[in-house]
């Protein structure tokens, strides 16, 4: 291993066969420098047709969904048919070259294959299984079908969401199984700390259902304990006090900001610095100046006095623009946020400062792409970057031929049968 | 039962509110000890946040705390006393990792940076979590996920195309950060074991959560596509949404996301024309007419409770999920049944629920225990794993560093 590329997890290889209800999990593992073989059908993934295509005119329809591209980035791929005689037996070969496999199958799916947890352990005994689904493996759900909408509804969290007058909203771009991805690398990584210490592998058995009810936050222990069912408020929300309903996202002159006004020596400070800086402008009359925020207590201020203090709060901003509020909040250490876009996002100074975008390049597509950095800022060994998300088969000769010592005539003819 | 992963793993937790806190209970849960650091000079911010035992507010009554610090001991600290610091110094080189998230630079203000402390123990592991990262021009910047879901861009993708934004609920960034720290920290513990090398990890929170809307930066780019809020729609399914049902607050979450689901979603409506309007036959048609289909399909789930349209829409392989509240999801089937909420009785609230990790273990699977109340284990930690005497624990005691 050569130290000036050594990483986190650079002696370990993972299996990848997840659709896109796990890339994330190899994603986060291959940041970290383990080396990840995303295995798709031969002709690849069903999910390189979707999710935001490269300009609808790309010559190769298998190479521009850009969400393929953003989380199966730095994972090597080879094709597989893994219904054929031939494909098992190659597939259980990797397998024994390999400390882990991360799969979103159905429940029970390769098992019917032939290539469940049981079989590929004969060869493999410390091998670990990891396995993304909807809920789990067992369970009265467990077959049930749960695309991203029905998901957060199922974990609770979209309840929380969305306006008091309509329906509930999820949140426009797919997150429940990037939960459950995320939650699959702890779990994945945790059996890995096992195995070195052990020698022991193990089934990861992930749930979406689980890893999205872990989003609920205060409002679960609401119910439980007080019989106080939260609900959405749109751009305000309940819950931080007995009661009260309190703005948190706030229109001003260009846009959105979000500031809550909250209680303890944090919020003390906060609220004080704003209502300084509202006087500065001729925007904080009596009744706000004579609150003192150092005694103000969360649990008795009612509805009226939020209504009021948000009254003002809610003029000032209006006068101001997003930018102004919140340079003024930084200097003044007030908890102030933009509501940021994704075009706002890719200048942030911030993320510009810590160099956080990373290009990538793109040879087939004449062009270099940003991506999200890493994750994580770690010394002595950074996040690894790595290459473009692979093009279909592109590791096939490296994998098979060179490392399984497959030779040309027999790469040939799996090509011809389609098993590669 | 077999050995629990991190049994031996020592870590010093010296985060508060949500995501150092989650990422310490991970590797609590899974058998390494943790020491919670906190005070009651300045509490952390979720033990003084409801829900509390009988509407009570108390230092060890908000069942919000203990859900993010189950298999944890407590050790309250007045840092403001040099006596507190010696001792938090003592407990950072007892310590394999360091988590800490106070605002950039409070931590290297008590001594306990981790230049400091990487010079009393040369292999420690450290990570830093704050709301955006440790360097950088904005890096000050206080505030919490409940201020930062905006700026990372989800606040701008929730809610309805025709309204003001509608911010996710709570402190939704705090649940993105928590696997990425902690995977990074178990990588650094293994690469910690073959090199003997320690680790500074500077965790920003916005950093890890925007990889939970990566395409849209490629979309903006390469196409010029700015991603919206767009209530419930889907540009690849319809109906796609949430219905809502029979009751108060009741929804049914639908998604039709093929023509062969929507053919049998088709079959479930009977007696009614509509569903056969050749403007809905086709994905293209259902969304030109989205606003009038899905008024007929509400005309469909309002006659029905939520469960009887998600049961009756599953067992044809149709996509449908009621919009469970907190009471549903406590009741839930098959949350029940994978033994996600496990029941503890913690001295002061007394019986509740804590989430069991949902990633389910075969052979290392994670033992939960209660969290802590404030300053719980101070004796234990500063004699048994501190080895410090019972006078030195005395003096501290008296001299108020342990409050």
């Amino acid at each position: 291993m050569n130290p000036s590329t050594e990483s986190f997890l650079s002696p370990y290889r993972f299996l990848d066969l997840t659709d896109d209800r796990g890339f994330l999990c190899g994603k986060i593992l291959s940041s970290l420098g383990a080396e990840i073989i995303k295995i798709e059908p031969p002709g690849g993934d069903a999910s390189r047709l979707a999710n935001h295509l490269y300009q609808s005119d790309s010559s190769n329809e298998h190479e521009n969904s850009l969400f393929w591209f953003a989380y199966n980035q730095g994972k090597k791929g080879i094709t597989l048919n893994l219904q054929s005689q031939d494909g098992k037996a190659l597939f259980k070969r990797l397998a024994s070259t390999a400390h882990g496999i991360i799969e979103s199958f159905s429940p029970g799916y390769l098992d019917s294959l032939g290539l469940g947890y049981t079989v590929l352990t004969q060869n493999n005994p410390g091998l670990i299984f990891t396995s993304i689904t909807p809920f789990g493996q067992d369970g009265p759900y467990k077959d049930w079908n749960a695309p991203d909408i029905v998901g957060m509804a199922l974990g609770g969290y979209m309840y929380l969401c969305g306006d008091p007058d309509r329906a509930p909203v999820r949140i426009s771009y797919p997150q429940a199984y990037l939960h459950a991805a995320g939650e699959a690398a702890v779990g994945t990584l945790i059996a890995l700390y096992h195995w070195i210490n052990t020698g022991e592998g193990q089934l990861v058995d992930v749930s979406m259902q689980e890893s999205v009810a872990m989003l609920m936050f205060n409002s679960r222990g609401y119910w439980e304990l007080d019989k106080t069912l939260i609900s959405r408020q749109g751009p305000r929300r309940t819950g931080l006090s007995s009661g009260a309903i309190q703005r948190q996202t706030w229109p001003c002159r260009d846009g959105f900001v979000t500031f809550v006004v909250m209680a303890g020596t944090t919020g003390a400070k906060t609220n004080q610095a704003l209502v300084q800086w509202m006087g500065e402008d001729g925007m904080a009359d009596e009744y706000l100046r004579s609150i003192d925020w150092a005694i103000f207590d969360m649990a008795t201020a009612g509805q009226e006095f939020h209504d009021e203090v948000e009254a003002r709060i809610g003029r000032f901003f209006l006068k101001h623009t997003r930018d102004e509020l919140t340079e003024g909040a930084m200097k003044r250490r007030i908890m102030l946020y933009p509501v940021a876009t994704v075009g706002d996002l890719l200048i942030n100074p911030q993320l510009l400062a810590r160099n956080y975008w990373t290009p990538i390049a793109h040879p087939e597509l004449g062009t270099t792409v940003t991506y999200p950095g890493p994750f994580i800022k770690s010394s002595p060994t950074p996040c690894v970057t790595g290459h473009r998300a692979p093009l279909v088969g592109e590791h096939n000769e490296e994998v098979y031929s060179k490392e399984l010592g497959l030779s040309q005539p027999e790469m040939v003819e799996l090509r011809r049968r389609g098993i590669i | 039962m077999s050995k629990q992963v991190f049994e031996g793993l020592k870590v010093a937790d010296f985060s508060w509110a949500i995501v150092g806190p989650v990422v310490a209970r991970y590797l609590g849960d899974h058998g390494a000890t943790v020491v919670r650091v906190e005070s009651a000079t300045r509490p952390d911010i979720v033990r003084a946040s409801p829900p509390f035992k009988d509407k009570v507010a108390g230092i060890n009554r908000s069942a919000y705390y203990t859900n993010y610090n189950s298999s944890k001991y407590s050790l309250s600290l007045n840092m403001d006393l040099p006596q507190a610091r010696d001792v938090a110094r003592r407990l950072a080189v007892w310590s394999d990792v360091v988590i800490e998230s106070m605002a950039p630079g409070v931590i290297k203000g008590w001594g306990l940076g981790y230049d400091d402390l990487q010079t009393l123990k040369p292999d420690l592991i450290m990570m830093s979590t704050s709301n955006l990262g440790q360097t950088g021009p904005l890096a000050s910047m206080v505030g919490f996920g409940t201020q930062l879901v905006s700026q990372a861009g989800f606040t701008h993708l929730t809610g309805w195309p025709d309204r003001e934004p509608a911010q996710p609920y709570a402190a939704y960034t705090d649940m993105l950060a928590p696997g990425f720290g902690t995977s990074a920290l178990i990588g650094a513990l293994e690469y910690r074991r073959r090199t003997g090398k320690g680790q500074y990890l500077d965790l920003s929170q916005l950093e890890g959560g925007l990889h939970f809307l990566a395409s849209l930066f490629l979309d903006y780019q390469i196409n010029g596509v700015e991603a919206r809020r767009d209530g419930n729609r889907s540009t690849d399914a319809a109906p796609h949404g949430a219905y809502r049902c029979r009751g108060e607050d009741r929804w049914c979450a639908i998604a039709v996301d093929s023509t062969a689901s929507w053919q049998v979603f088709k079959s479930q409506i009977i007696g009614v024309a509509w569903v056969n309007d050749p403007r809905f036959a086709i994905l293209q048609g259902r969304k030109a007419n989205e606003d009038e289909m899905d008024k007929l399909v509400e005309a469909w789930t309002i006659e029905q409770t939520a469960e009887e349209v998600m049961m009756r829409l599953q067992a044809v392989r149709v996509a449908a999920g009621v919009v469970k509240n907190a009471r549903d999801i406590l009741e839930d089937p098959q949350l029940s049944h994978r033994r996600h909420y496990r029941t503890l009785n913690h001295p002061e609230i007394g019986p509740h629920t804590y989430d069991y990790p949902p990633f389910h273990m075969s052979r290392t699977p994670a033992e939960i225990r209660n969290a802590p109340c404030l300053g719980e284990h101070n004796e234990f930690v500063i004699k048994e794993l501190l080895g410090m005497s019972d006078e030195e624990y005395v003096e501290l005691l008296v001299s108020g560093a342990l409050e």
